[in-house]
């Protein structure tokens, strides 16, 4: 049996690769078998998360209208990227992306996450109404899960923490 | 020899790294957690769209911020590295070690590495986003991992300006990590429900629950040694908590899963199971050439009868490390040379027979 990758040597070696559940068995001459021995690690998969994401946002552009010649698309001002770009690299350019394209990023976040909130660690930077922002918004879903839980007595007391904790934002805020 | 290159050399040379000790909740089955954060500089292009000249700005940045931690002294020291200082061969030992993904060994500017030299810290530079905080401990132990990330990010987020959102969280590069930017992950051993044939039952399940499986070294490595890597997939509209907690117990579930298939075959099974136990320690402890897949599929028998108690003697760790001796550029790596295929089987079974000598059940 001649090598299935070159063509040319003895396959000597059997290669096997599983992905995503799927094997595959390759008969290969040593040197090609050490060409991929050796990249194993080194192995890009193409069946990546940014084309997968590519794919759904080029599903999205489809929909849009071409810009017309004379009509600037929009532009992050700090990098310079367009939506359509986005759409292509399935990677944004820069931090100031997320409020540049907000509005078609929106439903894109919620499609991937199933939420659009960000309910997690406020950076320490923030400040201190950003944590106390986080915090009330942790309270106000616990409240709510208390009274679809019907635990009245958990929810009142849930209610006063968020209202004094509201106090302290507009203090904070001020 | 300057610091940076006494660590690494440290680093690539060893086999051993602390998160493979054995120490930790339920590590019979789980190898180890890690805990992943995503920063990126405030209006700073990503990486994927900077000049070398941005990218190498970033890096002396992050530079300049871990100095002023060490500075500090409040936690273990760290060390920047730089990666084009870094030979490729060491690169790819660095990706076989956990330290790194295996994008982030390839040579691009400003690419940097920050660790420390109890490897549970690790910082990639200008990976897909700016930082990547990664904390690797042993065991099920999700909530040590992320104190220990929690606590390098707030160090870093006092002296470097993250960009971030109310509404968003923290900005990421791809929109699947934006949020907290949290991937938690946890790296199981299945070798019973593999010898039972419900691996897939089990982590189809899983699956369903919101949760990622990749193999030992991310995707297209799935099944390698029967290990697993489960990871949340959502990073935005869950708090760190319930991420950690989820994920926390849905491992142990499939951790309990594991122990009963373990247990059944204990008792049902026995003779057959020591004969394939034995036979492979027999191979491994004496064969003259071995390719990397069949040392890591040896690994997974003989680790399974050392947590079962049926070979006695090597502890964790020392089984832990064939994992590591088995890749392809750490034997490259202990010879100081690239090597041919067959070259390194040989010389990866003589490191193995070696490393297992002084330990014979």
């Amino acid at each position: 049996m001649t090598c299935e990758e070159c063509g040319k040597n003895p396959a000597t070696v059997r290669f096997e690769q599983v992905v995503n559940g799927k094997r595959t068995v390759m008969n290969l001459c040593a040197e090609c078998a050490q060409k991929k021995g050796v990249l194993s690690v080194l192995f890009q998969p193409t069946f990546s998360i940014n084309s997968l994401l590519s794919a759904l946002l080029g599903s999205q552009m489809k929909g849009l209208p071409a810009a017309s010649p004379g009509e600037e698309e929009k532009r992050c001002r700090i990098c310079g990227m367009s939506y359509r770009d986005f759409a292509r690299a399935g990677r944004l350019g820069c931090s100031r992306c997320y409020e540049t394209f907000e509005d078609r990023l929106d439903p894109l976040l919620r499609r991937i996450h199933g939420s659009g909130r960000h309910i997690g660690k406020a950076p320490v930077k923030a400040g201190g109404a950003a944590r106390t922002r986080r915090k009330l918004e942790e309270l106000r879903r616990q409240l709510a899960a208390a009274v679809a839980e019907e635990a009245y007595e958990k929810a009142a007391e849930l209610r006063d923490k968020i209202k004094a904790l509201e106090s302290t934002l507009g203090r904070e805020e001020e | 020899m300057r610091r940076e290159e006494g660590l690494l050399e440290n680093i690539v040379r060893r086999s051993s790294s602390p998160w493979m000790d054995g120490s930790g909740t339920m590590s019979d089955v789980v190898i180890s957690s890690r805990v992943r954060l995503a920063r990126n500089l405030r209006d700073v292009e990503f990486p994927h769209r900077m000049d070398e000249k941005a990218a190498k700005t970033v890096f002396d940045k992050v530079k300049n911020a871990v100095l002023d931690v060490n500075a500090r002294k409040a936690v273990p020291e760290l060390t920047c590295i730089d990666l084009e200082d870094v030979s490729p061969l060491d690169r790819q030992v660095l990706v076989e070690k956990h330290l790194m993904s295996p994008q982030h060994a390839q040579p691009l500017p400003g690419r940097g590495l920050v660790t420390r030299p109890d490897e549970r810290v690790s910082i990639m530079v200008n990976e897909e986003d700016h930082l990547r905080i990664q904390c690797l401990y042993s065991g099920l132990e999700l909530d040590e991992a992320y104190i220990t990330a929690n606590g390098m990010d707030d160090l870093l987020d006092e002296r470097l300006d993250f960009a971030y959102d109310d509404r968003t969280g923290f900005l990421t590069a791809c929109p699947t990590n934006v949020g907290t930017g949290l991937r938690a992950s946890v790296m199981v051993h299945l070798p019973a429900l593999a010898i039972g044939d419900e691996v897939s039952r089990v982590l189809s399940a899983v699956n369903k629950m919101g949760l990622v499986v990749r193999g030992l070294y991310g995707e297209g490595t799935e099944g390698q040694g029967n290990v697993y890597q489960v990871s949340n997939q959502i990073t935005l509209g869950q708090s760190e908590k319930e991420i950690l907690e989820n994920l926390s117990l849905i491992a142990k579930q499939v951790v309990a899963e594991e122990k009963r298939y373990r247990e059944t075959l204990m008792k049902n099974r026995r003779s057959a199971l020591e004969d394939r136990i034995f036979r492979a320690w027999g191979i491994l402890t004496n064969a003259r050439s071995m390719s990397s897949e069949e040392a890591v599929r040896l690994w997974s028998d003989v680790r399974l009868g050392v947590e079962l108690g049926l070979i006695d003697g090597p502890d964790v760790t020392h089984i832990n490390e064939i994992l590591v001796i088995a890749q392809p550029n750490f034997v490259m790596r202990s010879h100081g040379r690239t090597m041919s295929s067959e070259e390194r089987d040989i010389a990866r079974a003589e490191l193995l027979r070696r490393h297992l000598a002084s330990m014979k059940s």
